[in-house]
């Protein structure tokens, strides 16, 4: 593995979330209360400090990015006062409009469905949500029993809700392409 | 004539996966004379996945249902928590970031510029309504029922954007379900995360997660969770146990909405219809402590 070494990214990173990542003084309280730190390939105290040393590489390819959950734990109760999920996002941005391949394919399916589907109709919509993700992720044959007892209750609605007002969808979603501005 | 008027941004999940809540909140503003006049046209907040992977996504989706409450002119209630966070987000940075704010009316095409208040109905029952009126109106005590409550994340973070008294330990939902006549029991996990949109992707996250938070309200001695999130509620019903199908329950324990105790307190109509919805269903609990009114004959 090739790690990538850039002495810009805290630098980038300030200007992108303006958070002060040099600010940590390795506490490690993000990652003591961080609940999802027990699935991560980096923890988050680690992350801050692989920031400092430009290891984007390492960042951009982690799995860390796609498994914070934004619960913003970390963000209040760090003693510096950095937005630790904050970074993460804006880790995560970065790995997308530089193109890195996501480690954890599936959230990232998750997201552009989740965002495509709003695309799409302006509302959050169970069936568009659940068919674009399985067909992204291929994951065709996860949950149908959980899909099943939804629909039977009612929780999955056949008919999608639409926003009326077509062309302010179109270009918000035009106008903040990822990647565009440059 | 009510002097709680707000417009009203439903979210998405209210008409869908947690259409319970929809019905049960507008119920229950009906039954106390909260107000609501739902935003017209308005569009999906964009949740976690917009601010996740797109900064100026994440500020458009809900500047435009701002830029629409902006016309109406009135406070603007919410419900669930998770738009709650995003439409607050957004607004702090469009009053914020002239140049931002800028951008996002060039594209919404009116003035994103809210200056209202983003409230939750939480906020406004425990603030505003308070607990005096509610018991005026009050049906029935929810007498014998054993709950612990549960915040999740965005309702209390980040803490300078959320109404609730503490970060790490709030009370509000405590203090609601305890005047309604709900035996609150003490636990730890009040703000614990769920997984959130980790729900479909990364199931295995989810469900260790949720499995602690159901053991934990056992421990606690509760006989439900209450909670203000829809993503929370789902992510509890859905994701209980790793096994062949996830619908299978091992724990027991319902989740339901606080709109929906208080309906029930308040003796409102469609309660039943409402318990029904759920993948876990509280409605044996409910009829075991006799807090439906006996089926009508």
């Amino acid at each position: 593995m090739i790690t990538r070494v850039n002495n810009g990214l805290e630098r980038r990173l300030e200007a992108e979330t303006g958070q002060k990542v040099r600010s940590c003084y390795q506490c490690k309280k993000c990652s003591a209360g961080c609940p999802v730190a027990f699935a991560m390939d980096l923890l988050p105290h680690e992350v801050m400090r692989m920031v400092v040393y430009g290891q984007e590489g390492r960042l951009l390819e982690s799995s860390a990015i796609w498994l914070c959950a934004s619960c913003e734990t970390c963000t209040t109760r760090c003693p510096n006062e950095i937005d630790i999920a904050g970074v993460m996002d804006g880790l995560r941005r970065m790995a997308i409009k530089e193109g890195v391949e996501p480690v954890e394919h599936e959230v990232s399916a998750f997201h552009t469905s989740f965002l495509e589907g709003i695309k799409l109709t302006g509302k959050t919509n169970e069936p568009v949500l659940i068919g674009a993700y399985k067909a992204l992720s291929r994951r065709f044959f996860d949950d149908l029993g959980l899909g099943a007892v939804m629909l039977a209750k009612g929780k999955i609605k056949i008919v999608p809700r639409v926003v009326r007002d077509r062309r302010a969808l179109r270009r918000i979603f035009r106008e903040t392409k990822v990647g565009a501005e440059k | 004539m009510s002097f709680h008027s707000y417009s009203y941004f439903p979210g998405c999940s209210q008409s869908g996966s947690a259409e319970e809540f929809g019905l049960s909140t507008e119920a229950v503003c009906k039954a106390l004379g909260i107000g609501l006049v739902e935003l017209p046209d308005w569009n999906c907040c964009g949740a976690s996945s917009a601010h996740m992977t797109n900064d100026l996504l994440a500020v458009a989706l809900p500047g435009r249902d701002l830029a629409i409450a902006n016309l109406l002119g009135k406070d603007l209630l919410v419900v669930c928590a998770a738009c709650y966070s995003r439409l607050k987000t957004a607004q702090a940075r469009i009053l914020s970031d002239e140049a931002l704010a800028g951008r996002i009316e060039e594209m919404v095409g009116t003035d994103p510029r809210f200056r209202g208040e983003i409230r939750h109905l939480l906020d406004v029952l425990v603030n505003d309504i308070g607990f005096a009126r509610i018991k005026k109106w009050m049906k029935s005590e929810l007498t014998g029922l054993k709950a612990v409550p549960y915040y999740g994340c965005l309702l209390v973070r980040p803490p300078e954007f959320c109404f609730c008294d503490s970060v790490e330990n709030p009370t509000d939902l405590d203090r609601l379900l305890g005047a309604i006549g709900v035996e609150v029991r003490l636990w730890s996990f009040k703000t614990d995360c769920c997984g959130g949109s980790l729900s479909l992707s990364r199931a295995d996250i989810v469900e260790r997660l949720v499995n602690k938070l159901f053991s934990r309200a056992e421990e606690a001695g509760a006989d439900c969770i209450v909670t203000a999130c829809p993503m929370c509620a789902a992510n509890l019903e859905m994701r209980q146990k790793p096994g062949r199908f996830s619908f299978k329950v091992p724990h027991r324990l319902p989740v339901l909405y606080f709109t929906e105790l208080l309906g029930l307190a308040l003796g409102v109509a469609g309660t039943e219809d409402w318990l029904s919805r759920h993948i876990i269903s509280p409605v044996p609990l409910v009829r075991e402590l006799e807090f439906l009114p006996r089926e009508r004959g």
